[in-house]
C-alpha cells in the first residue's frame, strides 16, 4: 500500500479547473520533488494533501485512509511563511509543540522549541517578533515550527524560495538531515529544477495550469548523502538535469505557441571581430 | 542617548510626536534642521494660537459694542435721552447690572476660570469642615444603625468634571462588555453576522437623545421600588448604547477578516475552537477592536454631554445648562471654560486610547 496516493484528483474553483486528473503515489520513506511554473497549481496540490482543501473529485489517500481534515502526522511549510505576528520566534514554535505534544510537561516543549529554533541557528532571534526579522528568518521560523511538530510527512511548498543561497544550501542539508534521521516521507514544491535534484529521490514535474496535471516522473538515481559541489561533475546529474529542463522548456515553448501574436525582428547579426 | 531614544519612542507612541522638536532642541546640540523643525512645529502653532485669540478678542468686542449699542438706542426710545445717557454712563463704568450679554473675551473666561478653581477650594474647604464637624454625630448615627449624614451642598466645578469622567468611563466599560463579545460572536458566524445586520444598520445611527428616552423608560420601571439615585444609571447606560456601535462593528469585522494564512496555520496546527479564537483570531483582530474602542470613547464623552444636559445628572453637561439657565454676568464665560475643559478631556482621553490602540497594533505584512 502506498504511504500517498492521489487517485484522478481534481480540483475547480467556479468554472476554471486547476488541476486536473492528478495521480501521484509516494512510498513511505521516500523524497518527492514536484517542479512546475509559478502558478501552475502547486500551492493548490499542497492543500490538497495536507487537508486544507477537499478535491471537487477524486481521492487522496494516506496511508490508506483518506484525507478529510489536517493532521500532525503531515508537517507543511508554507509558501508565504505565515507566523503569527503578535508572538515571538519562541512563542510561534512553542505554539506548534504544544499542539503536537499536549501529554509533555512544559520544561521538555521549551526545551524542544530551543532545539529547533537553534537548528535554524535563530536562538539570539528567540524572543524577536516576526517584523524584526529578515525574510530569510523568517522562512527559518516556519521550517523550524514544522519540523519542531515531528510530522512524518513533511509537505513543503517553496520553502526556500525567498532565502539567500547560502542559506539556502545550510538549510536545504538540515531538511535533508531530519529527512534521512528517521527516514520520514518528504513532498517538496519547488520551481528549483537543481533544488529537486540535490534533495529528492524522483522529480514530477507539474504542467502549467489551468487544467495542470502531473508529467512523467523523473528517477534521480545519484547516491546519498550528495555532495553538491561533486554533483556539478556527475554525469547522472548532468543527464537528468538536462532532461528535466529540456521537458520543462518544452511545455514552456508549448504555453508559448498558444499565444498568436508574431514579432517582426530586424535583421541584424552581430558583428564579427574576428578579422 | 540612550535616553534620549525612549523618551522619542514614548513621545511618538503617545501621538505626542509633535512634542520631537523640543526635545530634540534640548536633548544634546541643536542642529540647525532642529532649528528649522522647531520654528515649523511650535513656533507656528503658538502664533495659529494666538491668531485664534486675536479673532476671538476681536469678534467678542464687536458683539458687545452691538449689544451695548442696542442697549442703549433702546433707552433712548423707551425712556428718552437721560436714561439713554446712563444707561452709557453705567456700560462704560463697567456696572455689573447693565452689563451687555453676549460672547465673552479670553480674558473673562480667564478670570472665569481662575473663579471656579477658587470656588472648589472654597467648597472642598467646605466638605472638609463638615466632615469634621458631623464626625462624631455621624459614628453615634452608624453605631444606632442610621444613615450618616452625608453633604448635600452643591458640587463644585471639579466635582462635576470627576463624576463626568465616571459616567463616561462607567458608559465605555458598559459598551466594551456588550460590543467586543458580541462582536465577536458575529463576526464567526456569517449566518449571525446577515441575521443581525439590520438591528446594527438601524440602531447605529438613532440619536443618543432618543437612547436616553428609551433607557429612561425601562430603568424609571426597573428602579421603582428602590430609592437609589437614577439618573446616574440612566446616563452612563444611555452613554454606553449610544457609544458601542463603533466597537461592534470594528469587532465584527475584525474577527470575520481574520488573514487567511492565520487560519490555515490554526488549521494545520489543529487548534481547537477556544484556542484558535482566543490565539489567532482575537490577536490578529485587536488592531481593529481598539479602533472602535478609540471611536467608542470618543464618541461617548462627546454624548455624554447632551445626555446628562437632559437626564438630570450631575456632571458637565448639567453644568453648562445650569449656567446657561443662571444667566449671571460671568455664565457665559463659565461655559465656555467648560466648553474648553470638554474638548481637553476628550483629546486627553483619545490619545490614552491611541497609545494602548499603538501598543497592540502590528502591520498585517509583517508576519506573511
Amino acid at each position: 500500500m502506498a504511504y500517498l496516493e492521489l487517485k484522478n484528483v481534481c480540483k475547480t474553483y467556479g468554472d476554471t479547473e486547476v488541476l486536473s486528473n492528478i495521480n501521484l503515489t509516494i512510498e513511505e520513506g521516500e523524497f518527492v520533488a514536484i517542479v512546475g511554473f509559478t502558478g501552475s497549481g502547486k500551492t493548490t496540490l499542497v492543500n490538497l494533501i495536507n487537508g486544507l482543501i477537499k478535491p471537487t473529485s477524486g481521492e487522496v489517500l494516506f496511508k490508506g485512509q483518506p484525507v478529510t481534515d489536517t493532521s500532525h502526522e503531515r508537517g507543511v511549510i508554507f509558501q508565504n511563511y505565515s507566523l503569527l505576528p503578535w508572538l515571538t520566534v519562541g512563542q510561534n514554535v512553542f505554539m506548534a509543540v504544544k499542539e503536537a505534544f499536549p501529554k509533555e510537561n512544559k520544561t521538555v516543549l521549551q526545551q524542544r522549541v530551543a532545539e529547533y529554533v537553534e537548528m535554524v541557528s535563530l536562538t539570539p532571534a528567540i524572543n524577536k517578533r516576526p517584523k524584526e526579522l529578515s525574510g530569510g528568518m523568517r522562512q527559518r521560523v516556519a521550517v523550524a515550527r514544522a519540523l519542531a511538530m515531528n510530522p512524518e510527512m513533511i509537505i513543503m511548498d517553496e520553502p526556500l524560495g525567498a532565502l539567500d543561497a547560502l542559506t539556502r544550501g545550510n538549510l536545504q542539508d538540515e531538511i535533508l538531515k531530519i529527512w534521512s534521521k528517521d527516514k520520514r516521507t518528504a513532498l517538496l514544491i519547488t520551481n528549483d529544477v537543481d533544488e529537486g535534484i540535490y534533495m529528492a529521490d524522483r522529480i514530477i514535474p507539474l504542467k502549467p495550469g489551468p487544467k495542470a496535471t502531473l508529467g512523467p516522473e523523473f528517477k534521480i538515481n545519484i547516491d546519498r548523502p550528495r555532495d553538491k559541489t561533486a554533483l556539478n561533475d556527475n554525469d547522472t546529474y548532468k543527464e537528468t538535469r538536462n532532461a528535466i529542463i529540456e521537458y520543462l522548456m518544452d511545455i514552456g515553448e508549448q504555453r508559448k505557441s498558444v499565444s498568436q501574436e508574431t514579432y517582426v525582428l530586424p535583421e541584424v547579426s552581430p558583428k564579427s571581430f574576428v578579422a | 542617548m540612550k535616553q534620549s531614544i525612549t523618551l522619542n519612542k514614548v513621545t511618538q507612541l503617545m501621538g505626542f510626536g509633535f512634542l520631537k522638536p523640543i526635545t530634540a532642541l534640548f536633548t544634546g546640540k541643536p542642529q540647525k534642521e532642529d532649528i528649522v523643525n522647531f520654528l515649523k512645529k511650535i513656533v507656528v502653532p503658538l502664533l495659529s494660537i494666538l491668531l485664534f485669540l486675536g479673532v476671538w478678542q476681536g469678534g467678542s468686542t464687536a458683539l458687545f459694542n452691538k449689544e451695548a449699542n442696542f442697549k442703549i438706542e433702546k433707552a433712548l426710545a423707551d425712556q428718552g435721552q437721560a436714561a439713554a445717557d446712563e444707561m452709557k454712563a453705567c456700560i462704560a463704568s463697567g456696572e455689573v447690572s447693565c452689563q451687555p450679554n453676549t460672547l465673552p473675551s479670553p480674558s473673562q473666561v480667564w478670570v472665569s476660570f481662575k473663579t471656579l478653581l477658587e470656588d472648589h477650594k472654597v467648597i472642598t474647604a467646605d466638605k472638609l469642615a463638615f466632615k469634621q464637624k458631623t464626625a462624631v454625630m455621624n459614628e453615634k448615627r452608624v453605631a444606632a444603625g442610621k444613615d450618616p449624614i452625608t453633604y448635600t451642598g452643591r458640587p463644585s466645578f471639579v466635582d462635576q468634571i470627576i463624576t463626568s469622567l465616571k459616567t463616561v468611563f462607567a458608559g465605555f466599560v458598559l459598551a466594551l462588555l456588550i460590543a467586543v463579545p458580541i462582536g465577536i460572536v458575529i463576526g464567526l458566524s456569517e449566518t449571525l453576522r446577515s441575521s443581525f445586520n439590520w438591528l446594527i444598520q438601524i440602531f447605529k445611527p438613532v440619536s443618543p437623545v432618543v437612547w436616553l428616552l428609551l433607557v429612561f423608560m425601562i430603568v424609571k420601571t426597573l428602579t421603582k421600588d428602590s430609592n437609589s439615585d437614577s439618573a446616574f444609571i440612566i446616563s452612563f447606560i444611555s452613554v454606553g448604547l449610544c457609544s458601542m456601535w463603533a466597537t461592534l462593528v470594528n469587532t465584527a469585522m475584525g474577527v470575520s477578516s481574520v488573514d487567511k494564512d492565520y487560519i490555515n496555520v490554526a488549521k494545520v496546527l489543529k487548534l481547537g475552537p477556544m484556542q484558535k479564537v482566543f490565539k489567532v483570531i482575537l490577536p490578529s483582530s485587536l488592531p481593529l477592536i481598539f479602533t472602535g474602542l478609540r471611536i467608542t470613547l470618543s464618541v461617548a464623552w462627546m454624548v455624554l454631554i447632551a445626555i446628562e444636559l437632559l437626564a438630570q445628572s450631575p456632571g458637565l453637561g448639567s453644568f453648562v445648562w445650569e449656567e446657561f439657565q443662571n444667566g449671571a454676568i460671568d455664565s457665559n464665560s463659565k461655559i465656555i471654560v467648560a466648553m474648553f475643559i470638554i474638548g481637553i478631556i476628550g483629546f486627553l482621553l483619545d490619545r490614552i486610547m491611541l497609545t494602548i490602540q499603538n501598543m497592540v497594533s502590528f502591520n498585517k505584512n509583517e508576519g506573511v
